[in-house]
């Protein structure tokens, strides 16, 4: 009887074993170095262990079926044998050492970080990343594709069979060259993340006040995905990363392209979904931009909003960054997140609601200064106050929040 | 009996009667009825929870739950089976069992043994009413890492103050365990000579007493971070988030021991029992226990390999971590002997028990693939470390249970379970568990996050299959509640003394009648 509960276990993992990456049943060998390393460490230990578990549950196996009381067997009474307990516990311990050389290897050469050709900083926040490219001066955000994101949401009624990448495809993937070393530097905004991409071979944490490192050289052009996987609160199963990997002369294309982008781009990413299956990802702004917004060029605060152009930015600013808290229908979630619709804040003085925007509401609500652009900022004051049923006619400008 | 000559004329034979009874009661018998009924209890309401995680699961998109709720059912669900669930039935069975087994007339402080067990009810219903507070409950996992955690809302500090008392009630428990186990053995009992279920709860009820002050100081520091201004967790201030990660795991290493140690007792108990063999290497069993439960304090941070530790410290972890498996091997090794060789035959307590040794096996080598940090790297927080952990813990420290509730049921009650019902929960529950957790293997090594409410579609399928295997186990455990409520209520037919075939000769409480009397060994037995 038992024997076909040690069939069930073992033949699962045989499969597991031979299982291509075509049934996705075992880890991926992903495309580094480093990753092809860990999958072959992974399958050294499996194999080790099916090797004792074939031992261990024919054994028991056995046991089962010729020591029964049944087949009128007299119980054999004895109870200890010094040399096979000291064989047993000497055999696995050299197996141990076996497994230990390997491991400390990979580990070893996991940490060794240095001689990088370029450094991306990955931030985590709730629920999205921003990278950095230290050296380039470039920096955006990427969350969730608009596609996947209303798909999701509780009784959407939209089929996820229907979306492209469900889950699993964002607005501005992050682009890297092939070939190069790429260190990554790591931190947290509010809460711990952290940042898996199976292909690259391994994951780290995202640390708000710490800074933890890793690193990868892409062998193979192409488009790999992952997940955040550190539980970080309500939107945790929402904030996928896309990493593409291009040739070196492509990739320095994406950077000039990058670096010349127009300050409009958030505005874009509507259309962007649109036609995103050739994956292009849009030109961004410059980090100029989005780093310094604190003290913004004279030239942004210049260009006033219309109140048309105030509602369509502001609602793109807040479907990425302020829905997944204050909900979709700005009904917030009772307890947590307040509602947008007919809150005292958005319906009082702007300068209140300026002021809560720009410094956050901690633990909860992250500070937006030094993340939203002035225009964005406005924008999306001005699109809450006139949204949700809420209609104060309000139209905020960049200007007014270099005032604060 | 000159004792008993003596205290004729006052000598309390039978329980009080009415509910006032089990309110102050102070008999061990007792106090293990109310901590394992309460038990099944919360294992219905964790389980529960688990039915709505896998419901969301079962297809991709969201279906039925906000992902917030989702959350908080993963935290509750966890922090239910742990501390609701598996320690209470633990500490039921060693109530129950420890004095008949050791010899001795009841615990050695049964007074505290009260206020220890009616501590857990309120500790467990003020858990579940969090659910209804604003805010919603804990949503941060059981782990309850900061910063996360401190975005709880009005659930926070009433999520904390239920840590602090089980963590009170448990200490109690494990005090009176082991000034029991040292003080009231009946002559003759050696320590060596003791079951091994005493021994490895001796262990435990140590591990217990140095592991929650730890948690109940990591969780008070999280108190005082959200309502007293200070930062021990926020960088901000001068503090480290990983930090609480450290303290946590120091308990939490050595708690995923608190939760096996006692289960390698049962099934130590059990195969001897229904092999019609002496357990093999007893004293073997006992050392590897007590350096599992010291290794289990010197490995914590394997559950950390992803935060940043230097390279040294990674290696440190992985090693020690490797270690665990030589005394675990001896474990396996040692009950696979006491078979060999014996007259097996495959009542309940038997199928649980093989069922464990088998399952068990499989998440130790999960988790010997884990404690190699490069490779954990890939696995970590993914469903592959899920179907580890539920492997050790539901095939693992629930199976033992069941067994153990299968293999002295007729001595508690007097009667015998109906075995044809038990059988078919057991293949029921052994099959639908696999079912549950083993595509949960496959669902990690492809890439999947655990604590995820909605995933890709190309883990829809052996999500599908997962669910389906879980709401199979959840609903075969009705079975199971049918059954032990049939005993209480006094039906079946009658179990004699001894219960099972030869049991006597392996344990001194198959040498008192059954039902086992309200008080018992008033005498001491000599054990010789």
């Amino acid at each position: 009887m038992k024997k076909l509960m040690t069939l069930l276990a073992v033949s699962g993992l045989a499969v597991a074993g031979e299982a291509s990456a075509d049934y996705a049943l075992n880890l991926t060998e992903g495309v580094t170095e480093l990753s092809r390393d860990i999958h072959d460490l992974h399958m050294l230990i499996f194999w080790i262990c099916v090797g004792i578990g074939v031992l261990v549950y024919g054994i028991l196996v056995y046991s089962l079926i010729h020591h029964r009381k049944s087949k009128g067997v007299v119980p054999a009474q004895f109870h200890e044998n010094t040399k096979i307990e000291i064989l047993w516990t000497v055999i696995p311990f050299l197996i141990l050492l076996g497994m230990a050389v390997p491991a400390t290897r990979v580990m070893i050469k996991a940490y060794d970080t240095t001689g990088a050709d370029l450094t991306v900083k990955v931030t985590g926040y709730q629920w999205k990343w921003k990278y950095d490219y230290l050296d380039e001066g470039v920096s955006f955000f990427s969350t969730l594709s608009a596609k996947s994101n209303e798909a999701r949401q509780l009784g959407s009624g939209i089929d996820p069979a229907t979306v492209e990448h469900y889950l699993l495809d964002v607005d501005h993937p992050l682009v890297l060259p092939v070939g190069k070393k790429v260190r990554f530097l790591f931190t947290g905004g509010d809460v711990i993340h952290s940042w898996w991409v199976p292909d690259l071979g391994w994951k780290k944490d995202t640390i708000p006040g710490f800074i933890t490192d890793g690193w990868a050289t892409i062998e193979k052009p192409g488009t790999y995905r992952g997940q955040c996987t550190e539980l970080c609160g309500r939107d945790h199963g929402f904030m996928p990363i896309v990493v593409i990997a291009k040739p070196e002369a492509e990739y320095r294309e994406w950077l000039a392209a990058q670096k010349g982008a127009p300050i409009v781009a958030v505005a874009d990413s509507a259309t962007h979904q649109e036609n995103s299956s050739d994956h292009q990802p849009e030109p961004l702004q410059t980090a100029a931009a989005t780093g310094e917004a604190r003290s913004p060029a004279p030239a942004e605060i210049a260009e006033p909003l219309t109140q048309e152009g105030a509602m369509t930015l502001g609602k793109e600013v807040y479907e990425s960054h302020c829905q997944s808290c204050h909900q979709a229908n700005g009904e917030g979630i009772q307890g947590l997140f307040p509602a947008i619709h007919g809150s005292q804040v958005v319906q009082g003085p702007v300068a209140a609601h300026l002021q809560l925007v720009l410094n956050g509401k901690p633990p909860l609500m992250a500070s937006f200064r030094n993340i939203l652009k002035p225009q964005e900022v406005a924008a999306v004051i001005t699109y809450q106050r006139n949204a949700f049923g809420n209609s104060t006619g309000d139209l905020v400008q960049p200007a007014d929040i270099a005032a604060h | 009996m000159s004792v008993s000559a003596i205290h004729d004329d006052h000598h309390d034979h039978g329980p009080a009667k009415g509910l006032m009874r089990w309110v102050t009661t102070t008999n061990h018998k007792d106090i293990g009825t109310l901590y394992m009924v309460t038990s099944l209890i919360m294992f219905m309401v964790g389980g529960a929870m688990a039915l709505v995680i896998r419901a969301e699961l079962f297809e991709p998109g969201m279906q039925f739950v906000d992902p917030m709720f989702f959350n908080s059912m993963t935290t509750l669900h966890a922090l239910i089976m742990v501390f609701g669930a598996v320690m209470p039935a633990f500490a039921g069975l060693a109530n129950w069992m420890i004095p008949m087994m050791i010899g001795s007339p009841d615990m050695a402080l049964p007074r505290l043994n009260n206020w220890s067990f009616w501590l857990l009810p309120f500790a467990a219903l003020m858990l579940v009413s969090t659910l209804f507070m604003e805010g919603g409950a804990a949503a941060a996992g059981w782990t309850l890492y900061p910063p996360l955690v401190l975005q709880t809302g009005a659930a926070f500090p009433f999520t904390i103050f239920t840590i602090h008392i089980l963590g009170v009630s448990s200490i109690l428990a494990a005090i009176n365990i082991i000034v029991t186990i040292l003080n009231m053995r009946a002559p003759g009992m050696t320590l060596m000579k003791m079951p091994l279920f005493v021994w490895t709860w001796l262990i435990t009820a140590f591990l217990l007493i140095a592991i929650m002050p730890v948690f109940a100081g990591a969780v008070t520091m999280l108190l005082t971070d959200k309502f007293f201004g200070t930062s021990f967790f926020n960088a901000a201030g001068g503090g480290d988030p990983v930090l609480y990660q450290h303290l946590f795991w120091f308990f939490g290493h050595p708690e995923v021991y608190v939760l096996i140690l006692p289960s390698f007792g049962i099934v130590s108990q059990i195969i001897p029992t229904f092999s019609r063999k002496p357990l093999f290497g007893y004293s073997s069993m006992v050392y590897a226990t007590a350096s599992i439960g010291f290794l289990s304090f010197i490995v914590w941070a394997h559950h950390q390999y992803t935060v940043g530790m230097p390279v040294e410290g990674e290696l440190y972890f992985t090693y020690a971590t490797m270690l665990i498996a030589v005394p675990t091997g001896v474990k396996v090794f040692n009950w696979i002997s006491t078979m060999w060789r014996g007259a097996i035959t495959f009542e309940s307590p038997m199928l649980w028990a093989i069922a464990f040794v088998v399952l068990f096996t499989m998440g130790g080598f999960t988790g010997l693939m884990m404690s190699i940090s490069p490779a954990d790297l890939q696995y970590h927080d993914t469903y592959f470390i899920v179907a580890h952990f539920h492997y050790v813990l539901v095939s693992g420290a629930v199976f033992a249970i069941i067994g153990g509730v299968y293999f002295w049921l007729p001595k508690w009650t007097g009667r015998m379970y109906d075995e044809r019902l038990a059988q078919l929960h057991f293949w029921l529950t052994t099959l639908s568990v696999n079912l549950c957790f083993f595509p949960q293997h496959f669902l990690g090594l492809a890439g999947m996050p655990r604590r995820i409410p909605d995933y890709a579609l190309q883990f829809a399928e052996f999500n599908a299959w997962s669910s389906v295997g879980a709401f199979i186990f959840g609903f075969s455990q009705l079975i199971f509640c049918y059954i032990v409520i049939r005993c209480m209520s006094g039906r079946g037919e009658h179990a004699s003394g001894e219960v099972w075939e030869g049991a006597s000769e392996h344990g001194l409480e198959f040498n008192l009648p059954s039902p086992a009397p309200y008080h018992t060994w008033e005498t001491p037995p000599n054990v010789h």
